[in-house]
């Protein structure tokens, strides 16, 4: 790792001002993949602005139908929530998968979507969820946000201070894990609306980063179970194709994870 | 350069360091506790877990400045005088460990699970919960006995406890 200079942010004015103050500055907040980025030498931050002690990022409220999430609370603590769990159990089932125990007490909301992984679980929750992204200067949906592969809508140190949820009338999330990092080789997360329209996000396949599936949207809009999808092609020509799945064999994953994600949220 | 203090093990230290060492190093280094070992260094293996502010991290993932003003427990810091904790003494009874080195990951992390779920364990959860843990020698079988057994004797107190 090379030599950086930490900084603790007492408030959100405060991060953005500390992160202002140098060109090469990045926030940090549980640091699960800043860090092991910044080790390997693929990042060099001169300064780090630590989130982690930012009151008004953190914590989870629920008002009505409304989720609010700070964008610097756990994955172990979105999973645990009482309040998730009610409102939107298929996001509590997705904060509880990503990576191992260690890694979610320490590993944030805010820090998964800013880095946008192809193959990291929250942006398919998001996406599907119809998630609203608040940062320090405006509100951005999700479909604007999530712009590419490791891309998002933020600006040169634009802060996300909390996600905001509709709770959907159900959901759910499934993924098939690379068995050795724990990232979605495919995770689909499915959220149908009160009116019966539904949304559907993939990740760890788009060669591009999560996307939502327009023909398992429809499908599942008239028909809300995992025997609708059975007719429903996934074109293998945008997805991943490495050492661990081909590009078929994740477009037939994307379809058995979307038929799961189908039946958890019942 | 940071000036860094935290409790390690109940007691405070300080001590000076650069703002990119990581706590795993913090620990080892400045404070010569290398009960905590580094298998990886890349945030796979588990045998540099310790607890931070009562939740198991991986210190090698984490800045020694960030754990600044934290309360950190170390594997040295279980036993209490020279009775060895509960789980350490499952690890012994059921041969839990052979050349040892994930060992200390492995327990704090197991006391982790148990202050989380009580002894409420089952075999599935345990497995479960030990992913961010890899050990090379064992096969597992008889850390999860361990784990099970720790868990039913330390009983529900434990999560009481812990809370
Ligand atoms: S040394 Fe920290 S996870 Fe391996
Ligand atoms: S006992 Fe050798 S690595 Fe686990």
């Amino acid at each position: 790792m090379y030599a950086t200079n930490y900084h603790r942010a007492s408030s959100v004015e405060d991060a953005v001002k500390l992160a202002s103050s140098s060109d090469e500055a990045k926030y940090i907040s549980g640091g699960q993949t800043l860090l092991p980025t910044m080790k390997q030498r693929l990042a060099a931050p001169s300064d780090l602005v630590d989130l982690r002690h930012v009151s008004d990022m953190k914590g989870i409220s629920v008002d009505g139908g409304k989720i609010r999430i700070g964008a610097a609370t756990t994955h172990a603590e979105v999973a645990s929530s009482p309040d998730v769990a009610s409102a939107c159990p298929g996001l509590a089932h997705l904060a509880g998968h990503i990576g191992d125990p260690h890694v979610r007490h320490l590993g944030t909301i805010g820090g998964s979507i800013a880095n946008n992984d192809p193959a990291a679980d929250y942006p398919a929750g998001l996406m599907a969820l119809g998630a609203t992204i608040v940062t320090n200067t405006r509100s951005i949906s999700a479909d604007e946000f999530f712009t590419g592969m490791f891309e998002t809508a933020l600006e040169d140190g634009e802060l996300i201070v909390a996600v905001e949820i509709s709770a959907p009338a159900s959901c759910g999330y499934a993924k098939f894990p690379n068995p050795a990092s724990r990232y979605a080789m495919a995770g689909v997360f499915v959220a149908r609306q009160g009116d019966g329209s539904v949304r559907l996000a993939v990740t760890g396949a788009g060669s591009d980063g999560v996307f939502r599936h327009a023909g398992m949207e429809q499908a599942l809009a008239s028909d809300f179970s995992p025997g609708a999808l059975d007719g429903i092609g996934v074109d293998d020509s945008e997805l991943l194709s490495d050492i661990h799945a081909s590009s078929a064999y994740r477009a037939n994953l994307v379809k058995v994870m979307a038929k799961r994600a189908v039946s958890a949220a019942g | 350069m940071a000036n860094v203090s935290m409790t390690v093990n109940g007691r405070t230290v300080s001590g000076h360091c650069e703002d990119r060492t990581l706590l795993v190093q913090f620990i080892r280094e400045n404070l010569g506790l290398t009960g905590t070992h580094v298998g990886c260094d890349t945030s796979q293996c588990g045998a540099c877990v310790v607890h931070v502010d009562g939740k198991a991290v991986k210190s090698c993932t984490m800045l020694a400045a960030q754990a600044d003003g934290s309360e950190v427990m170390t594997i040295e810091g279980l036993a209490s005088g020279g009775e060895l904790h509960p789980v350490q003494a499952a690890f012994r009874e059921h041969h839990g460990l052979q050349c040892g080195f994930c060992t200390p990951g492995m327990i704090m992390s197991a006391v982790d699970i148990i202050n989380r779920h009580g002894g409420q364990l089952d075999e599935q959860t345990v497995r479960a919960e030990l992913e961010g843990n890899i050990c090379r020698c064992t096969g597992y079988h008889n850390i999860v006995k361990a784990i099970l057994d720790a868990a039913s004797k330390m009983g529900d107190s434990a999560k009481v406890a812990a809370e």
